[in-house]
């Protein structure tokens, strides 16, 4: 305000210059600018839902939502080798077929980059996979620049996963395998982590099926969603591996496997999972149903939901 | 005249215009606390997305129009706390469906209405209409209630959209940073039915008790 009306040129540069905000400018500037000037931002828009940017960095192409506590990629493909599955997530999402290893209709929610639908679609080149994704512009994006292309098998419907869930219920659709990926990691679409979404779920599960959710494993929320998961399906495998955030439920409507059962469908896969990436052999270890949470927190429902504040409790 | 006489009557124009502020801050926190619950309430039936907040807002301020409206014409003849308590009543009363029969009514619109949009904007307006219309009364009452002469009307009826309004803004900040974290949906609407009810029994009881007063003539 001062240099405004003192536009002395030497008395507003000395302002400037002197000034401790030039100099936490300018430390930020250095901060920023290194890093920044690695990766190529190969496409940027703004959706209806968030800020989608596609950016190449050391060899990856990665698909980036822009969120107010900074970047967080949403999914990346290796350029020499698209298969390969990068992020830790994504492969621990593979473990699912150590359940149920011969799904023929499957049902994704999320799309992200389209990796999962791309692997599971060449390890199963029969089954039909219906994909729900929420934004048009991630479906539009995954085809431009993650190779995703959809097939009579392979079908992508943008819908709200709830909606598409509770009238896919009506119409009696029934499926073999379920993934849920529908966590961005900031903002938690709070109408898909309750007992009756889950219980609607449920009844679209065959007698084999099996429900994968890539969940959330900090902060006070880990209690609230185990319980949840506990109350509808019973006992879980709560799969988690160290050194990475993510915990992924799997639910099953079958009893579930015994680590034998797990480690020898893990040498089956073991071939077919190399060429992703995914060392399968080592999942079963990690794959718990010990209750390690606070099973006396309250279920979520779609009367008691505070997801996104329990969530922000962790920071 | 007493003393003790004219006290009660200067004190009594204090006392009518406080209860009619706090019944009016009243009903701008519930007006908005149930609109942010209605994005609760209809999400597991029609998502979260921005639409479904477009059916919500839009039907609200429909209905707040269609109350300004009819608050104003009834405000014309005979203006009295009697009937500014029935109105909370009458609210209190019309927002019972959406506790009890909120999902097969939205059950009922989700068979019926593929399109989300329009499933949204259906269902919002079967559940929210009546009861915000109605509250949408209170406002233009309140200030034929307070208001004594033309000159100050501006002045009144400002104060009253301050008053209201900081109900509603505080309405929205409780509901979403501490109401949703300690209770049910449920648990919290029918709290608002209790509330209303009070407030119109404060306000019948007001009208009855309170020595005669006469809102300002037409001047």
């Amino acid at each position: 305000m001062i240099a405004l009306i003192d536009y002395r040129p030497g008395r507003l540069r000395s302002l400037i210059f002197k000034s401790p905000y030039f100099a936490i400018f300018v430390s930020i500037v250095c901060i920023l600018v290194p890093t920044s000037a690695f990766s190529k931002e190969i496409h940027k828009e703004k959706s209806l839902y968030r800020n989608i940017i596609v950016k190449e960095q050391s060899g990856r192409r990665c698909l980036v939502f822009t969120l107010k506590r900074g970047d967080r990629n949403q999914t990346c493909m290796d350029l020499e080798n698209p298969r390969k599955l990068v992020f830790p997530y994504v492969r621990m999402t593979m473990g699912g077929l150590l359940v149920n290893s011969k799904p023929d209709r499957m049902l994704i929610i999320g799309l992200g980059g389209g990796s999962i639908p791309l692997t599971l679609g060449e390890l199963f080149p029969n089954a039909h996979i219906d994909i729900v994704e929420i934004d048009e512009a991630v479906i539009r994006v995954a085809r431009k620049y993650f190779n995703f292309v959809e097939t009579s098998r392979v079908q992508v419907h943008v819908a709200d996963a709830r909606v598409y869930i509770k009238r896919a219920g009506l119409q009696q659709k029934h499926y073999d395998l379920i993934i849920l990926d529908a966590f961005t990691g900031d903002y938690i679409p709070e109408h898909l982590m309750t007992t009756e979404f889950l219980q609607e779920t449920k009844q679209l599960l065959t007698r084999e099926g099996l429900l994968v959710a890539n969940t959330f494993s900090t902060s006070e929320l880990y209690d609230h969603e185990s319980v949840t998961y506990q109350e509808v399906f019973g006992d879980f495998l709560n799969f988690r591996m160290p050194s990475t955030g993510n915990r992924v439920i799997l639910a099953s409507m079958q009893p579930l496997p015994s680590l034998f059962a797990l480690r020898s469908k893990a040498k089956r896969f073991s071939a077919a999972m190399d060429n992703y990436g995914v060392d399968i052999e080592s999942f079963p270890k990690y794959m718990s149903r010990k209750i390690d949470w606070d099973a006396s927190k309250r279920a979520l429902t779609d009367q008691y939901n505070p997801a996104n504040l329990l969530q922000g409790d962790s920071y | 005249m007493t003393n003790s006489g004219s006290e009660i009557l200067a004190k009594q124009p204090l006392v009518f215009s406080s209860l009619v502020l706090s019944l009016a801050f009243t009903s701008g926190f519930i007006i908005m606390s149930i609109e942010l619950l209605g994005g609760r309430i209809l999400a597991p039936y029609f998502g979260s997305s921005i639409y479904v907040w477009g059916s919500i807002i839009t039907i609200f301020m429909l209905s707040l129009a269609v109350g300004y409206l009819i608050g104003g014409r009834l405000s014309l003849s005979n203006p009295n706390l009697g009937r500014y308590g029935s109105f909370y009543a009458t609210a209190a009363l019309a927002l019972l469906p959406l506790i009890l029969f909120g999902e097969s009514i939205m059950d009922a619109v989700f068979v019926r209405i593929e399109d989300p949009r329009y499933g949204s904007l259906v269902a919002s307006s079967l559940l929210f209409f009546v009861p915000t219309a109605i509250l949408g009364l209170i406002a233009p009452y309140s200030v034929r209630l307070l208001v004594e002469n033309a000159r100050e009307s501006g002045k009144i009826a400002g104060g009253l959209y301050f008053v209201s309004t900081l109900g509603s803004a505080i309405g929205t900040l409780a509901t979403s940073f501490y109401l949703i974290l300690w209770f049910e949906v449920n648990q919290i609407l029918l709290t608002m039915v209790v509330v209303l009810f009070i407030c119109a029994i404060s306000a019948i009881a007001a009208n009855r008790y309170l020595p005669d007063f006469e809102p300002g003539s037409d001047t």
